[in-house]
């Protein structure tokens, strides 16, 4: 007996099985980013009043990164529409504009990823902060103390809060700093462990951003070699291509709602 | 049954696709605007950008995802788990806001 | 051939040989997709981690009777595996703490978990429903997999510099993250692996159940068992992604020293820790319990299906109640999802919340009620078979009873006040899944061993397992409910005796007398005794694969299920010809038929 319901329909569902599946998967999916998203709402409700920071991220690359995944999206629902009609060649061009947009929204968020890394926040022993971008750095750590100095482009703050606020408090011109060692009570770039914002961005993008990667190696696969079964089982093939597609369509639903609440809120 | 007739692949559905797609970048630019208009309070701001996001997320399910003509058994799936994720955050939240008096907090 | 002969000599001409799974070791039984090979490597591999799990408790229960003594036997050998923490033999506070998280951590998503739902999940569903496999072959396979990834990472934890985890099975921040070892870390990793394998899992049987039931196999003609693994799968499919999503997050506190748990101020041994704060402890909580309360019912559920199976068959009548069992566990699994919170009545949550958890949990115990009664019901009347399942069945009656009945106070936030983290607790739910759940797995495995090998495993041997585990796992658990009563703190290395000490000096009277105190050297034998009880089943259960008396025949129990009208063992494709279903589950002893069964693909006499 071999298994049923593999490509046809089973008359009472009126489904594969795999679409079975993957929805089931996808409703754990859900479940997964509801407890992300439901952590985020809590720390930025449990925030001290001016420290949940506004205006961090980069709009622009941001925007460009939803219109680049909704790109993605209508290729996808596209390539499949293809093999509906029997149209291999359109097939294999849109999924390969797909893979193209997976790439790029991979390569615009290392290098946010990147910015925020070389981004420091020095908290002076004057009560003030520096914040900006590393331009040189020999800086030297020993325990608590510092030794060298620093030079970086961005400026000095009386109150943290400014630059919590970004969009509030308009930075003033950035300007090339030098800092000693010796004035430095504390430094630290704007990786996960800055502060609560930046670990939940980090994690909730870098899931995503794993997300991204796996579908694309999916989708990379089933456009490459395992296009061969088009030859032998079109139907199967198609299936295959909506399932990794309603995968494809939910990662970019994700990042329809990161996008508002880690760029713009 | 020899072919999955469930979803017609016919150029007019090729057709709303794209409108979809028009959308969902009318969408994005809508929300990018938004969120530089100060509204007398940020909780609009968050308003207006979840329903924009809600809207853009509704779009993609129901018509790329197919959502819109799917079986029952579907439905029955993700009803469940519409009300599992309610269930989670709501409670979670409340529970996290709900403290006896004379807690001290910070 | 258009229905199956019930009952037929073992040699079966009919099954094709060209169906068997292409041959050769590795092919056959390490990277096998026939369910019925993963069902047995999950059992297998579950069963040795049950006994681990076990052993690892044997060691604490030593360490609470007479602490700070050398372990006998086995002191030596830890010593030499362990070095440091377990000097001279003796277990060290930070061992006791390893072992105890470690052996929750084991019992709940390690042993029972793989063995009630994967194992007989596994094996069973897709006979049962009639089908030829699961509907993802391959899945299934990488489900296995990452299980044995993630229990090997577990189990590696206890070798590595610092031992295993050390903060409970619950792994509660910033507990958990500020313990400077590396155990933590191998526990959250170990957890991912084993979250996913349950993901895959879930997704399969639910796929398999909703798709590939065979022609005539309506819902409500589904074995209870079936049913239950649909609801126990749905749990893990939905509650247990928190728990992922939270293990991620203290992943990230752990090592990329972010503060999602860990709160502003918080100072470690004294000083403050150098960590950006913000966090909020109680978030770990609450995911933790969204998944862990659901998980209570996954080890549960199956273990009704189980025991639901064996009495209608060895009562020879219909279960009582089909409709309403289905729709109560139908209802437990989804109110299961709403009362996670009464774990945490003590963290300080406002009356409003608390009411409504407590409200949901006193609703939840009306559908367990419903089960058991029904269960109970179904034996009024019958003329029962005791056979060893039979009696393991009988035994988990009651015991889960008692289990059940001593949650209700704990299901109220007043009384749960004075019973939270005592030992009552403990005893609690060891009586749902000790001589509960684990009863009724191993009344399971007495009653398909014959289908699986063809043969029966020993009835004395089996009676001699029943009654002495039956009798010691009683005297382990009845006294802890007089120890937490009394106030006996869980997770004390030296099962509290310090801690009365130095609270209360030794003659005043509110701490533990020495009588409570004395009751843990009482366990300890029972311990040992319900250890010593398990050799004859050990024994018994390898004899019999090659020596046990011959089954006779493909129904031996003269069942009426699906997964007895095939050959034995079954085939890789399972039936000879794809059965076709005529009607429900449990026709045993219908008015007019010519024998006391009929089974589910025996079709209407014209
Ligand atoms: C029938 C109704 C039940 C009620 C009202 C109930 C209630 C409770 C409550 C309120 C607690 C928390 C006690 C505390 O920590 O202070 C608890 C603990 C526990 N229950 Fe139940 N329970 C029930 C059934 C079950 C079932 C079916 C299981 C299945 C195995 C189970 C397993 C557990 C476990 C494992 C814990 C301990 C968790 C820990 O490590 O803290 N309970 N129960
Ligand atoms: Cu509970």
């Amino acid at each position: 007996m071999d298994i049923p319901y593999t490509v046809e329909l089973r008359p009472d569902t009126g489904l594969y099985n795999a679409k079975v599946g993957i929805w089931l998967f996808l409703a754990s999916e859900v479940m997964l980013f509801g407890a992300l998203f439901s952590a985020y709402i809590l720390l930025r409700v449990g925030a001290p009043e001016g420290y949940w920071p506004h205006g961090w991220l980069n709009v622009p690359l941001g925007t460009a990164n939803t219109l680049v995944l909704i790109t993605s999206s209508i290729t996808t629902v596209l390539a499949w529409v293809s093999l509906k009609a029997n149209q291999f060649g359109r097939f294999k061009l849109f999924h390969a504009i797909t893979l193209l947009c997976a790439l790029v929204f991979v390569g615009i968020k290392s290098f946010e990823y990147h910015d925020k890394f070389v981004h420091y926040e020095f908290t002076l022993k004057n009560g003030k902060f520096a914040d900006g971008h590393m331009v040189e750095n020999k800086l030297k750590q020993d325990g608590n103390s510092f030794t060298g100095y620093a030079v970086i482009r961005g400026h000095v703050v009386e109150d943290e809060r400014e630059l919590y606020d970004l969009n509030a408090h308009k930075a003033p011109a950035h300007e090339d700093i030098r800092i000693d060692g010796a004035q430095i009570a504390k430094m630290g770039n704007y990786g996960p462990w800055h502060n609560t914002y930046t670990a939940i961005y980090f994690t909730l993008t870098g899931l995503h951003a794993l997300h991204v990667i796996g579908g694309a190696i999916v989708i990379g696969f089933l456009w490459g070699p395992g296009s061969k079964l088009w030859e032998t089982d079109p139907e199967r093939f198609t299936n295959r291509i909506e399932i990794s597609g309603l995968f494809w369509h939910f990662v970019d639903l994700i990042w329809i709602f990161l996008f508002p609440v880690l760029y713009l809120l | 049954m020899s072919k999955n007739e469930n979803h017609p692949a016919t150029a007019h559905s090729v057709r709303g696709y794209l409108i979809v797609y028009v959308a969902l970048i009318v969408g994005t630019i809508l929300t990018v605007w938004a969120s530089f208009i100060h509204f007398p309070s940020r909780e609009i701001n968050i308003v207006v950008a979840l329903v924009i996001a809600g809207t853009k997320g509704s779009l993609v399910a129901a018509y790329f995802m197919h959502l819109i003509s799917e079986r029952k058994m579907i439905y029955s799936v993700l009803s469940c788990t519409a009300i599992f994720f309610t269930g989670l955050m709501a409670l979670t939240l409340w529970a996290l806001h709900d403290f006896p008096s004379l807690t001290v907090t910070h | 051939m258009t229905h199956m002969e019930a009952t037929h000599a073992i040699p079966h001409p009919g099954v094709h040989e060209a169906h068997h799974e292409g041959s050769g070791f590795w092919r056959g039984y390490v990277f096998s997709t026939d369910h019925k090979v993963i069902g047995l490597q999950y059992g297998f591999t579950a069963l040795c981690f049950l006994l681990f799990g076990f052993f690892l408790m044997l060691m604490m229960r030593w360490q609470i009777g007479h602490p700070g003594q050398p372990v006998p036997i086995m002191g030596p050998v830890l010593e030499k595996v362990l070095g440091q923490v377990a000097s001279r033999g003796i277990m060290s506070p930070d061992l006791y703490n390893s072992f105890g998280a470690m052996h929750g951590t084991i019992m709940v998503f390690m042993a029972i978990v793989p063995l009630a739902f994967a194992a007989f999940g596994n094996y069973l569903v897709p006979l049962m429903i009639g089908a030829p496999d699961m509907a993802f072959p391959r899945v299934n396979m990488a489900s296995y997999q990452a299980y044995v990834l993630g229990g090997l990472i577990m189990f590696t934890s206890f070798f590595i510099p610092g031992g295993a985890a050390q903060a409970g099975w619950t792994s509660y921040s910033p507990l958990a993250t500020s313990i400077p070892t590396n155990g933590q870390t191998f526990w959250i990793v170990g957890m991912v692996l084993l979250i996913t394998s349950s993901l895959l899992g879930a997704v399969n049987v639910i796929a398999t159940i909703i798709q590939l039931r065979a022609p005539g196999m309506t819902w409500m003609r589904l074995p209870f068992f079936v049913w239950a693994q649909f609801v126990t799968a749905f749990l893990l499919l939905l509650a247990f992604p928190p728990l992922e999503a939270a293990a991620l997050m203290q992943l990230m506190d752990k090592v990329a020293h972010t503060s999602f748990f860990l709160p502003t101020g918080l100072a470690i041994g004294g000083t403050l820790a150098n960590v950006s704060g913000g966090g909020s402890p109680l978030l770990w909580q609450h995911l933790f319990w969204f998944l862990a309360h659901p998980e209570v019912y996954v080890l549960i559920l199956p273990a009704m299906g189980i025991v639901a199976e064996i009495i209608a068959n060895n009562t020879r009548k219909s279960i009582w109640g089909y409709k309403s069992l289905v729709y109560s566990i139908l209802t437990l699994g989804f109110l299961s999802f709403i009362v996670w919170a009464h774990h945490m009545y003590l963290t300080g949550m406002g009356t409003r919340i608390s009411t409504f958890f407590q409200t949901t949990t006193m609703i939840i115990s009306i559908p367990s009620v419903v089960i058991l009664t029904c269960l109970f019901m179904s034996l009024w009347g019958g003329s029962i078979r005791f056979n060893t399942p039979m009696l393991f069945v009988m035994a988990f009656l009651p015991m889960f009873g008692i289990g059940g009945l001593t949650g209700l106070p704990l299901g109220f936030s007043y009384s749960d006040l004075h019973l939270h983290d005592t030992y009552y607790v403990i005893a609690h739910f060891h009586y749902i899944v000790a001589p509960g759940t684990i009863f009724a797995l191993f009344a399971g495995i007495y009653y398909w061993f014959p289908k699986i090998t063809g043969r029966t495993m020993d009835e004395f041997w089996g009676r001699v397992h029943f009654w002495l585990s039956l009798v010691f796992m009683n005297l382990i658990f009845q006294p802890m409910f007089a120890q937490g009563m009394a106030g006996m703190l869980r997770r004390m290395s030296d099962g509290g005796a310090n801690y009365s000490a130095a609270t209360l000096g030794p003659d005043v009277s509110g701490g533990l007398s020495s009588r409570i105190l004395h009751l843990n050297i009482f366990i300890l034998w029972a311990a040992v005794g319900l250890g010593i009880a398990q050799v004859p089943f050990i024994l018994n259960f390898f004899w019999s694969i090659k020596h046990g008396k011959p089954a006779g025949s493909d129904n031996p129990w003269q069942a009426t299920t699906l997964e007895w009208q095939t050959p034995t063992p079954p085939p890789h494709g399972n039936f000879a010809t794809p059965p076709q279903v005529y009607r429900g589950p449990y026709e045993y002893s219908v008015p007019g038929h010519d024998r006391d069964f009929t089974p589910q693909n025996e079709p209407e006499k014209a």
